[in-house]
């Protein structure tokens, strides 16, 4: 296939792949104010790659461990009644931190930290693009099956529980889902922006949705704009991508916030 | 009599080590209204919850007559206004069901023209009839209520009472609802449960209100209020309908 020998075109793929992996998700994100936990699960993925690097094994499946096993750890600390964002404020840099301390020990070979960092989306192979399609693909597809149980569970757990419906369980589902999203969103964005990604676009589509599909499918559109956008941005002013992707996205919802205000008035 | 739709055994609920009930046997038979009354922290919502399975049982166990269907109208929802609902689409969850269906349950509970409104922009009183109307979908042989009337003012509660009696003649449901307004809620029961953690006493609200265990929680005020709406109740002005919608 030429046309994914051009690495714009695989790039531009990555992008879109990414960006509707992360719409759907990333409106739980916002429903249910996890974007601290988001970032602390993308910080774990650091501490993914100093292993895989460390230890010889493949990058991708490290990285799901170790965001699974964060996302799972704060998981449980909040059924304690821990301080929240205190608790996440450690656990989420404690992990970023030990990643790079990691890192720096363990793999010797002088290692472009950046591109785990900020991501790195001109460099995307084939194989990247099949595996971000492929956790995109099983991101909204899980999603979209257990979208009403996940919603009411969000709502208010007991209407769920009255519902036949166990919130725990859809608990894990976000938890799963967002390890997925996290590992096939390092090579585009980066651990330090993926929740970014998370976040941005589903607040932008906030103000021009009135229902909870309405908004998935918002940010998924906003989400594909700012791949887009950023992507022609970091080849006009050659800025770094994975950030023009973000400001993109910063863009577009200083627009939509404008527009609902707007609407609001008028 | 009937076979009890639910009824528990010596239920006995903990949550977080701390014992919430005790040994509570009740059993619940259709087309009753059962109000349950208490101070606060006596284990009323917990009750409610253990009946639809989000609390689980420390000991004794909760029986329920086989597909027993149950609308929960719970005390509070709090809906982050991050979320776009309207609420038609919050009757369709966890089953989607059509527009006629959505209007026809919507208009049963009081809540007619509301079906494109944000849940977020509800009143107090609408949000409490929409609730109303969900637990209403599934033609439910038992209603609960958590504190229904909570944040509405007496003549709205009065008015929501009111329409928990024709939705229960209508569907012929059994109702178990967890109140503070003692006096109007009492006046519109078929028995009274007086809950603090294990149950003090029960009967018509006459005989819970006379009781020496219900007086030593509530004082013996409350008999008068109760007296107050029954004498309110039988020369009815119809003042209370639709009370709280005059002063959005």
């Amino acid at each position: 296939m030429t046309l994914l020998d051009d690495f714009l075109m695989r790039a531009a793929l990555a992008g879109l792949g990414v960006a509707l992996a992360a719409a759907p998700l990333g409106c739980f994100v916002v429903w249910r104010r996890m974007a601290y936990f988001g970032e602390a699960t993308a910080h774990a993925a650091i501490l993914g790659v100093a292993f895989a690097l460390g230890l010889g094994l493949a990058v991708l499946p490290a990285v799901l461990a170790a965001a699974l096993i964060m996302a799972l750890a704060v998981s449980a600390m909040t059924g304690r009644g821990f301080a929240m964002d205190t608790a996440l404020g450690v656990m989420s840099h404690t992990a970023l931190a030990a990643g790079l301390v990691a890192v720096t020990l363990l793999a010797d070979v002088r290692l472009d930290l950046m591109a785990f960092l900020f991501g790195d989306i001109l460099a995307v192979t084939r194989w990247d693009l099949a595996t971000i399609w492929g956790g995109a693909v099983l991101v909204v597809a899980l999603t979209a099956w257990r979208w009403p149980a996940l919603l009411l569970s969000t709502l208010n757990p007991d209407l769920a529980r009255a519902g036949g419906i166990d919130p725990r369980r859809e608990e894990l589902v976000l938890t799963l889902a967002l390890a997925v999203v996290v590992a096939v969103a390092i090579k585009v964005v980066g651990v330090l922006l993926i929740a970014a990604l998370l976040v941005i676009p589903p607040a932008a589509a906030r103000p021009l949705a009135a229902t909870p599909e309405g908004m998935a499918a918002g940010a998924a559109g906003l989400g594909a704009i700012s791949a887009l956008g950023g992507l022609w941005a970091a080849l006009v002013f050659d800025t770094p991508t994975g950030p023009s992707i973000v400001c993109t996205a910063a863009l577009l919802f200083a627009l939509t916030s404008l527009a609902g205000g707007l609407l609001k008035r008028g | 009599m009937s076979a009890p739709l639910i009824a528990t055994r010596d239920l006995s609920v903990r949550l977080g080590g701390r014992v919430i009930l005790e040994k509570v046997n009740v059993e619940i038979t259709p087309g009753e209204i059962v109000t349950i009354v208490g101070p606060n922290g006596s284990g009323k919502s917990t009750f409610l919850r253990a009946l639809i399975g989000a609390v689980s049982a420390a000991s004794g166990r909760i029986e329920r007559a086989p597909g027993l269907r149950i609308g929960y109208v719970p005390q509070k929802l709090a809906i982050d206004r991050s979320m776009p609902m309207t609420v038609r689409r919050f009757l369709g969850l966890p089953r989607r069901i059509g527009r006629t269906a959505a209007d026809r349950v919507l208009e049963h509970a009081g809540a007619a023209g509301l079906g494109e409104r944000q849940m977020t922009d509800l009143s107090g009183g609408q949000l409490q009839r929409v609730l109303l109307a969900r637990a209403l979908l599934e033609q439910p042989q038992l209603l609960l209520l958590d504190e229904a009337t909570q944040g509405l003012d007496q003549p709205g509660a009065a008015a929501f009472y009111r329409r928990i009696e024709e939705v229960r003649q209508e569907l012929g449901c059994a109702v178990v609802m967890v109140s503070h307004d003692l006096h109007v809620v009492m006046a519109a029961s078929d028995r009274v449960i007086c809950l603090n953690g294990h149950i003090c006493c029960q009967g018509t609200p006459e005989i819970v209100a006379d009781a020496p265990e219900y007086r030593a929680l509530f004082g013996s005020g409350t008999k008068g209020a109760l007296a107050l709406y029954r004498h309110e109740h039988t020369h009815d002005h119809d003042h209370a309908h639709d009370h709280e919608d005059a002063h959005e």
